[in-house]
């Protein structure tokens, strides 16, 4: 007797265990440290924003699946990334009402509206921060001095403030970023501050050991592109290097850019967003020069101190006229590159 | 005149002021024919064309205007001049590519009443460029606009195959990437000055 029937399938047909909600999850262990630094070195404050910002991601991704009639999609862990990251590129005095409306357009605009995971064009979150900085540009460049000795029983004065509201005076312990001081007042930090994350800045964006530790587990995972990060840090490092060599008294030297602001955290978990990248490698590298063009374009000639969250995501709008361009021979046909 | 070099009035018109994302003009043709790779590069190339012969034209008319002391003329004159200048790229067009002629369709003609043609010709004049200048800016703005057109035609080609929720399908849903757009392109702000 034949029990079993004949399966055909196309290919592949050797699958592994990995599924969409592994790969979310292990982006999240990832982030962790990066996060508990950020709390560690702000404080209370911190932890209030990102938690927020975390809390506002996953509550809207559920109301808006809802709302449709669909099953909820909270448990595949994307939103919580997209919290995560929101959170960590806010500073750490920013209001809560302003994380919490920052979190409902990063899902409801920035991925709802294109069909929710897997066809958001854009990094959700950089979207989310994109609206925050147009709509709050004071607040969000408003930077906090890390490791104060209160940090972990009061909150900045700021926090806590709603619409309409009388702000509060401006607060005493305000702290530039270094590279706010460095292209306002030609100051530069030294690397292993930078490092280390000894510094003024976004919540997550201060260390960049932690950040690229998390990066390099993820790669040992095979799951993210390496490719991202190598070719936006290599770009960054190749361009402002040859400034330098230029000019050392104008232009900052490689090291400082590459360490400094949210590069590291945007090259590293925010460029490889893996929906709206490239799927070529040569298609990646690409994408990567491009973004690591831009943020030195816009850190040194344009009118704005950092520029990595606009570089993302205007490369982000590119990726579909790369893939468009750079496209994979197919198997048995001529060697031409002739897309028509 | 100004004092500013061409460079930047290239880089400001394409892309720190584009017409499109930072200035919204010409929306309708942006909206009309961003569905489609082919059509967007070749609209762009069309509106690019206009906006250098009108960009020219209105040169030439500011200054005669001026000569015979009759600045209150130059709203309607730009109008008219821009006019005529689209049916002479419409019988070109009709003459030499009748494909593009028909996927180009209605946009065409509406280049002509477009308010992006006109605001280059109003802002070349208030901003008091020569006639190189005007010649950089028109092809700046041109680029500009070609540029925005492009990449909204990628991402909503894309985007084909998204499950778009029902009610934001369509101009919806190019209303709202354009706006997204338009935030990333404020980070050119304060570039090449």
């Amino acid at each position: 007797m034949l029990t079993k029937t004949l399966d055909i399938s196309t290919s592949p047909h050797i699958r592994q265990g990995t599924s969409t909600d592994s790969i979310m999850q292990n982006v999240v262990w990832a982030l962790l440290p990066v996060a508990l630094f950020a709390i560690f070195s702000f404080g209370l404050s911190a932890f209030f924003v990102i938690a927020t910002a975390t809390i506002a991601c996953v509550a809207t991704e559920h109301v808006l699946c809802r709302m449709a009639n669909k099953e909820s999609t909270i448990s595949d862990w994307s939103a919580v990334i997209t919290g995560l990251l929101l959170g960590l590129t806010l500073p750490p005095s920013f209001p809560l009402w302003m994380t919490f409306c920052g979190g409902i357009i990063a899902i409801g605009l920035g991925k709802y509206t294109f069909g929710g995971l897997g066809y958001n064009v854009f990094n959700p979150a950089l979207v989310g921060r994109a609206v925050l900085q147009a709509a709050f540009p004071v607040a969000i460049t408003t930077w906090h001095p890390a490791f104060l000795a209160d940090r972990f029983t009061s909150v900045a004065a700021s926090i806590f403030t709603f619409p309409f509201m009388e702000p509060p005076a401006v607060d005493a312990l305000t702290g530039a970023t270094p590279l706010a001081a460095f292209k306002f007042d030609q100051i530069t930090t030294s690397t292993s501050d930078l490092a280390f994350g000894v510094i003024s800045g976004s919540t997550g964006e201060t260390c960049a050991v932690l950040i690229i530790l998390g990066g390099i587990y993820l790669v040992a995972r095979k799951m993210m592109n390496w490719r991202i990060p190598v070719s936006i840090l290599a770009t960054v490092f190749l361009i402002s290097g040859v400034l330098y060599l230029i000019d050392n008294q104008i232009y900052p030297s490689p090291v400082f850019m590459l360490f400094s602001g949210g590069l590291m955290l945007g090259a590293v978990f925010m460029a490889t967003d893996m929906v709206a990248s490239p799927i070529t490698p040569v298609g990646v590298f690409v994408y990567g020069a491009i973004i690591g063009l831009l943020v030195v374009v816009i850190r040194i000639w344009g009118g704005l101190p950092e520029g990595v969250m606009y570089a993302i995501l205007l490369a982000n709008a590119i990726s579909p006229h790369i893939d468009n361009m750079i496209r994979p021979r197919v198997y048995g046909t001529a060697n031409t590159n002739d897309v028509s | 005149m100004t004092n500013e070099s061409l460079s930047y009035i290239f880089i400001n018109a394409s892309l720190v002021n584009n017409f499109v994302l930072a200035y919204f003009l010409g929306i309708c043709p942006f909206l009309g024919v961003s569905g489609k790779m082919e059509t967007a590069t070749k609209m762009g190339g069309a509106v690019t064309f206009v906006m250098l012969i009108s960009s020219m034209c209105a040169y030439g008319i500011h200054q005669f205007l001026v000569a015979i002391n009759a600045p209150f003329l130059q709203l309607i004159s730009y109008i008219v001049v821009i006019a005529s200048t689209v049916q002479l790229v419409e019988m070109f067009i009709k003459k030499m590519s009748p494909t593009l002629f028909r996927a180009l369709g209605i946009f065409l003609p509406l280049i002509t009443t477009n308010c992006a043609i006109l605001g280059l010709a109003l802002f070349q004049t208030n901003k008091g460029y020569g006639f190189v200048e005007s010649f950089v800016y028109a092809l700046g703005a041109g680029a500009g606009f070609t540029l925005a057109l492009v990449l909204i035609a990628g991402l909503r080609e894309q985007l084909n195959f998204a499950d778009v929720p029902e009610v934001i399908k369509g101009t919806a849903l190019t209303l709202l990437i354009a706006g997204i757009l338009s935030l990333s392109f404020m980070g050119f702000a304060g570039l090449g000055a």
